[in-house]
């Protein structure tokens, strides 16, 4: 079996915790996978799954825009290869912003249906770790929390996956996950697992 | 699935969640801003964060006098200003400046040697805070120590303020060097290694006394923090043997003082860094705001020259400058801090 190739937007952020993440998922599976850094659009093609990591939305945001990645992104997903935003990515997958991404004229890909609050618990001393139940995984999931998003809102197709305390953390819809915390910075690989399993049904597909 | 909130459930200030903000800055460019204004230009740019300071180093470096912490209101201004990140600067040593700046809610403190050193013996214990912190190192046993009081990022010292590169090319050098170097080591020079980068924190206890008596300090002696020299030694071994391990930092590690133009950026990023503070070369060069921007771009393509020669067109001037040989010993900020 080819490997998946999984690339990890690499404009800024823990890019190397992903692909070290994807990894050790691909271990624990027992799927060959080659995780790769993109940052032109060629880097895009052949591609089986997206990450887009954690780090600055305003900042990501804008060099998806300042060098054409956005339009060449939404085209890909729409045509069906799996992507993953975590955090900084969530934000970015979502539909609509607050205030915040209003002001910093943030360019969301409105790839998923759920509007997007940043910053939400507060600033980096607001910043924390907690358990959180996840659909499909069996036992709880240590989530790292850094100046984190929250979803507001999901509507549609969108699958809510976990919530801290009553609010959404993790969705899914379609060939698309969200999630507002950082699996790629614990030895957890199960939610890059799940991602994984949805990369490999897309590329087995006919 | 829904449960009863418990707050003991969440943990704040941990390694993880401090290492982990500093992760998020990789790839990215932190911005010495004086004011809102600056603020603003500096995350429409593409920061990923802020360094808030009354005077950038160039100002410091020309005024002389006390450098201090600067004044909240003006921190706190930048603050309700942007959306990013906003980081400050404290004293080498200042603690209650830095606690100061934990509670107006500052997501990173700059332990600066380009403020005045506030302690002549010690830096900040860095563990007792909420936020993480960020230290210049100028070799690897400096980045172990700060790492081993808390540091969750580490940064070249450079030469800050003089536009001149030369000096974080010295430092990054010289930390990579020497991380190289541990894999080489037998047992018995691991352990001088470990000896030697413990043995600053024995410095109040060996200057207390030296006019009494010249003998080393004991590892028995409690020299920082409630802990012994013994003990701190078995910190920088946990540190050594975890770098070691990975073959570089375990906490991100940044690029500073004196990166004046995109392509200075862009060398350290090859160099191997993860990323860059830049400090007067912005706002002490002709035209910000483009400048700002092809920085942050040649960050993100710092291996492409031609994107970098792109951006690096009609910048005008960069900051003048100053050549280190000119500044006397006792004047480079570098020295400050141990």
């Amino acid at each position: 079996m080819d490997p998946l190739r999984i690339g990890v937007v690499a404009i800024q952020g823990d890019v190397r915790e992903h692909i070290s993440a994807l990894g050790r998922a691909s271990e624990s599976l027992g799927i060959p996978v080659k995780a790769v850094s993109v940052r032109r659009e060629r880097e895009l093609d052949g591609l089986s799954g997206i990450i887009l990591p954690g780090g600055e939305s305003t900042t990501i945001s804008k060099l998806l825009v300042r060098f054409g990645l956005d339009v060449a992104i939404r085209r890909m997903v729409r045509a069906g290869t799996p992507i993953m935003g975590t955090c900084a990515g969530a934000v970015l997958l979502a539909s609509r912003g607050d205030e915040e991404v209003e002001k910093t004229g943030t360019k969301l890909l409105e790839l998923m249906p759920y509007a997007v609050m940043r910053n939400s618990f507060g600033r980096q001393k607001d910043s924390f770790e907690a358990d959180l139940d996840i659909v499909g995984l069996d036992s709880p999931f240590h989530a790292v929390f850094i100046r984190a998003p929250l979803i507001t809102d999901a509507w549609g197709d969108a699958e809510v996956l976990a919530r801290f305390r009553d609010d959404i953390v993790m969705v899914k819809s379609e060939n698309r996950l969200a999630l507002s915390f950082h699996p790629e910075l614990t030895d957890d690989t199960r939610i890059h697992a799940m991602f994984l399993n949805m990369c490999l049904n897309y590329s087995s597909q006919p | 699935m829904r449960r009863e909130l418990n707050l003991e459930d969440m943990k704040h200030g941990t390694e993880l969640v401090k290492r982990g903000f500093a992760s998020m800055q990789k790839g990215g460019v932190i911005m010495d801003v004086t004011n809102a204004e600056q603020a603003a230009i500096a995350e429409e740019a593409g920061a990923v964060a802020v360094m808030a300071l009354e005077r950038v180093p160039a100002d410091i470096r020309a005024q002389g006098g006390v450098a201090r912490m600067s004044d909240p209101q003006m921190i706190t201004k930048i603050i309700e200003t942007v959306t990013i990140p906003v980081m400050a600067k404290v004293r080498i040593g200042h603690f209650v400046e830095a606690q100061v700046l934990e509670s107006l809610g500052v997501d990173m403190i700059d332990e600066s040697e380009v403020l005045t050193p506030a302690d002549p013996f010690y830096h900040i214990n860095k563990r007792e805070f909420t936020i993480p912190f960020v230290c210049g190192a100028t070799n690897l046993g400096e980045a172990v120590r700060r790492i081993a009081e808390g540091s969750a990022m580490i940064r070249t010292k450079g030469e800050a303020g003089t536009g001149n590169v030369i000096e974080a090319v010295r430092h990054h050098h010289l930390i990579s060097q020497m991380t190289g170097k541990l894999e080489m080591l037998d047992e018995e020079e691991f352990e001088t290694v470990i000896k030697t980068y413990a043995a600053p924190f024995g410095r109040l206890e060996k200057t207390a006394r030296e006019p009494l008596w010249n003998a080393p300090t004991a590892q028995t002696e409690v020299v920082f923090n409630g802990m012994t020299l013994g003990e701190w030694e078995d910190e920088i071994r946990d540190v050594l043997l975890d770098i070691k391990k990975r073959g570089r930092l375990p906490v991100v590690n940044f690029a500073a003082g004196g990166i004046a133009t995109p392509a200075d950026a862009a060398m350290m990023m090859q160099m191997g860094s993860d990323g860059v503070f830049v400090g007067s070369g912005i706002f002490k060069s002709d035209d910000p705001e483009p400048r700002a921007k092809a920085i942050v771009e040649a960050v993100m393509h710092y291996d492409e020259p031609e994107v970098i020669a792109e951006v690096s067109k009609g910048l005008g001037d960069a900051m003048p400058g100053i050549e280190i040989g000119d500044i006397p010993e006792g004047q480079r900020l570098q020295k400050r801090g141990w």
